[in-house]
C-alpha cells in the first residue's frame, strides 16, 4: 500500500482515537491520580479540608476494609452458583431448539427472547412487584401449595435476584450457544446415528464439546458482568432498604463513598482495584478454560 | 456483485424454511421419535411460559386500578382502567413522564447515529488499513471491554463537572459517541463486506478516500450500520449507572432514572405510585418492543456475530 493511503486510513480512526483518550484514557488516569490523595480536616474540622498526598494508603484501606472485601465475595459467590445455573438452562433450551422442526424453533425463539427485549431496570421493577406481598401475585401461589415465602427477607435477596438475572438472561446466551450450534457439520449426527448411538449421547459427545467455546465466552461476559451488579440491587434497595444495605456490591460502595461520602478519593482506589480484579478474574477464567481443551 | 449476493444468502438463512440450502443443514425430523419431539416441545413451552409470564401479569396489572391491583387474582383482569392509568401515568407532575420518553430518544438516537459513524470510520480504517499503531487501537477496543464502569464513570463526572456538563444532555451525548464494542463490530463487517480488491479498482478510477468511504464503503454497510445502531440504541436506552451519576435534574432524565425515581417513591412520601410505575413499565416497554420486532433481523445478525467472532 501506497505510503499516503497508509495515513489516510489512519484519518479514519482519528476521530475515535481523540473521543477514547478523552472518555477512556483521560478519565482512568485521573482517577489513578486521584486515588493517591486524601482529603482531611485538619484540626477539629474546623480550619477546613486540605487534599493531601498519602501515596497507596487508600489502596492499603480498601484491601483491609472488610464492607469492600465481603461485597466481593458476596458477588463472586453469587457468580458461582447463578451464572453456571443460567447457562446450564440456556444450554439444555438451544439443545432443544437445535433438535425440533426449524418452524417450532424459530417461533419459541422469539419468545424466549422476550425477556432479553425488557431493558433491565424494567425488569427488575416488574420483578420486584411481582415477588411483593402486598400486589404480586407469587405470594398467593406459594400459600396454596403452602409455601410462606417471603421474597424481601434476608435470606431470599441473592435467590430473588438470582431468578430476575437468569430470567433476563437465558434467552440472550440460548441464541449465542445455538447459533454454534448450527455450525456443526450435520455429517456428524448421521455418521453417529449410523453407529447406532442415541440422540443424548450425541448432544454429550458432539454438540456440547462443539458449542464449548460460545459456552466459555457467555460465561466470560456474565462474570465481568457480575462483579459490576448494580441496578438490580439498586432497585431491591429501594423497596426493602433493610434487607439490601448500601454495601451490598463493590459498585454501590463505591458509588456511596463518591456520592453519598463524599469520599472521592478513596472511591477511585476502590474503582481501580476493581478493575484489577475483573482483568485477573477474566484473564484466570480464560486461562483456565483454555488449557483444558488442550 | 458477488458480494451483495453474498450477503443476500446469509439473511436469507432467518426466514422461514421452504428454502433448500436451510433443509439440508437441519436434522431430518422423521429420525426422531415422536415421544421425544413431545418432550422437547413441552420443555420449550414451559420455557415461554417462564419468559413471558412477567410481562403477561404487567400488562393485566396495567388494566387495574388500586382497588383492583390489591385486591384481585393478579392473574386475572378486574375491570377496565387501562386508558385512565395510562392518562395518569402522562399527566402525572406536568407530563414529566413525556419528557423523559423524550430525552430517552434523543440520546439514544442521536447519541447511537453519531456512535455508529465514528465506529464505521474506524472499523474500516482498521480492516483496510495497514498503518503504524493499528495494532494498539485494536488493543485499546478490546481491552476496554474489561473496564468496568465506576473506574470510567466516577471521574467523568468529575471532568464533566469541571467543564459545565454534567446536568445536561451532552453529559449523555458524549460518552455515546464513543463505543468500543460497535467499532469492533463494525471492523468484523468491513471484514466480511468490503473486498480490497473493490478499493483499488475505485482508486485507480481517480475517486478520493472520503468519496469512497462515504459513497460505497457506507453504502456497502448499511447492514452491518444498522446492526451497529440497532445494539448501540439499545445499550443507551437501557443505560442507567451512567445517567444516574451524570444527570440530576428531573427534565433531563431517562425512562430508566424516571421509572427508579418513582418506583422508591413509594415509601418516603406514603402516597401509592405502584401502579403508575406498572404502567410506566408497561408504556416504556412498547418503544424498544417494536424496534426490536421491526429490526430483529440485524440484532440477531449482531448478536450472534459479536459473540461467536
Amino acid at each position: 500500500m501506497i505510503r499516503s493511503q497508509r495515513w489516510k486510513g489512519a484519518a479514519f480512526t482519528v476521530p475515535f482515537q481523540l473521543g477514547f483518550a478523552f472518555l477512556y484514557l483521560l478519565p482512568i488516569g485521573y482517577a489513578i491520580y486521584q486515588s493517591l490523595f486524601l482529603q482531611k480536616q485538619s484540626g477539629l474540622g474546623l480550619g477546613g479540608a486540605t487534599t493531601e498526598f498519602v501515596g497507596l494508603e487508600n489502596y492499603r484501606h480498601g484491601l483491609t476494609d472488610s464492607a469492600f472485601l465481603s461485597s466481593i465475595l458476596r458477588v463472586v459467590l453469587f457468580a458461582c452458583v447463578q451464572i453456571p445455573f443460567m447457562l446450564l438452562i440456556s444450554l439444555l433450551l438451544a439443545l432443544f431448539l437445535d433438535a425440533v422442526t426449524t418452524k417450532a424453533a424459530g417461533r419459541f425463539r422469539i419468545l424466549l427472547l422476550v425477556p432479553y427485549m425488557i431493558p433491565g431496570v424494567v425488569a427488575a421493577i416488574v420483578w420486584i412487584n411481582l415477588y411483593s406481598p402486598e400486589v404480586g401475585p407469587l405470594s398467593p401461589l406459594g400459600e396454596v401449595f403452602g409455601f410462606d415465602w417471603n421474597f424481601f427477607a434476608p435470606s431470599m435477596v441473592w435467590p430473588a435476584i438470582g431468578n430476575l438475572l437468569t430470567w433476563h438472561g437465558i434467552g440472550y446466551n440460548m441464541v449465542i450457544i445455538y447459533a454454534a450450534l448450527q455450525g456443526v457439520p450435520r455429517e456428524l449426527f448421521e455418521a453417529a446415528r449410523l453407529d447406532g448411538a442415541s440422540e443424548l449421547r450425541i448432544a454429550l459427545s458432539i454438540k456440547i464439546p462443539f458449542v464449548r467455546g460460545a459456552l466459555v465466552l457467555t460465561a466470560l461476559l456474565s462474570i465481568i458482568q457480575m462483579l459490576q451488579i448494580f441496578n438490580e440491587p439498586a432497585l431491591f434497595r429501594n423497596v426493602t432498604p433493610q434487607t439490601v444495605s448500601d454495601s451490598f456490591t463493590p459498585i454501590m460502595i463505591i458509588y456511596n463513598q463518591a456520592f453519598n461520602a463524599g469520599n472521592y478519593h478513596y472511591a477511585a482506589a476502590l474503582s481501580v482495584l476493581l478493575a484489577l480484579i475483573l482483568g485477573i478474574a477474566s484473564f484466570l477464567f480464560y486461562r483456565l478454560t483454555s488449557k483444558e481443551a488442550d | 456483485m458477488a458480494l451483495t449476493e453474498k450477503t443476500g444468502r446469509k439473511h436469507g438463512a432467518d426466514r422461514p424454511p421452504t428454502r433448500p440450502v436451510r433443509r439440508l443443514t437441519r436434522p431430518d425430523p422423521a429420525a426422531r421419535s415422536r415421544g421425544g419431539q413431545r418432550f422437547l416441545l413441552l420443555g420449550l413451552i414451559l420455557a415461554s411460559v417462564y419468559s413471558l409470564f412477567p410481562v403477561y401479569w404487567l400488562t393485566v396489572a396495567a388494566t387495574k386500578d388500586r382497588v383492583g391491583l390489591y385486591q384481585s387474582n393478579g392473574l386475572w383482569l378486574s375491570g377496565w382502567h387501562l386508558w385512565d392509568n395510562v392518562q395518569q401515568v402522562f399527566t402525572y407532575d406536568d407530563g414529566i413522564f413525556l419528557r423523559w420518553t423524550a430525552n430517552s430518544f434523543l440520546y439514544a438516537g442521536v447519541g447511537s447515529a453519531g456512535g455508529t459513524l465514528i465506529a464505521l470510520a474506524t472499523g474500516y480504517g482498521l480492516a483496510r488499513f495497514d498503518f503504524p499503531g493499528r495494532g494498539a487501537v485494536f488493543a485499546c477496543v478490546v481491552g476496554s471491554f474489561l473496564i468496568p464502569i465506576a473506574l470510567l464513570t466516577l471521574p467523568l463526572y468529575l471532568l464533566f463537572s469541571a467543564i459545565g456538563l454534567v446536568d445536561t444532555p451532552w453529559a449523555m451525548l458524549i460518552p455515546c459517541l464513543i463505543n468500543p464494542f460497535s467499532v469492533y463490530l463494525a471492523k468484523v463487517y468491513t471484514e466480511a463486506t468490503i473486498p480490497f480488491e473493490l478499493l483499488e479498482a475505485a482508486r485507480i478510477d481517480g475517486a478520493g478516500e472520503l468519496r469512497i468511504f462515504f459513497s460505497i464503503v457506507l453504502r456497502m454497510m448499511t447492514t452491518g450500520g444498522a446492526t451497529v445502531f440497532l445494539l448501540a440504541f439499545v445499550n443507551t436506552w437501557n443505560a442507567f449507572f451512567l445517567p444516574l451519576t451524570v444527570l440530576r435534574g428531573e427534565e433531563n432524565w431517562t425512562l430508566n432514572l424516571g421509572l427508579y425515581n418513582w418506583s422508591g417513591k413509594r415509601l418516603e412520601s406514603g402516597v401509592d405510585v405502584t401502579s403508575l410505575v406498572l404502567t410506566g413499565a408497561l408504556l416504556s416497554i412498547i418503544p424498544m418492543a417494536i424496534m426490536m420486532v421491526a429490526m430483529r433481523r440485524y440484532w440477531r445478525t449482531g448478536v450472534t456475530l459479536g459473540a461467536l467472532k
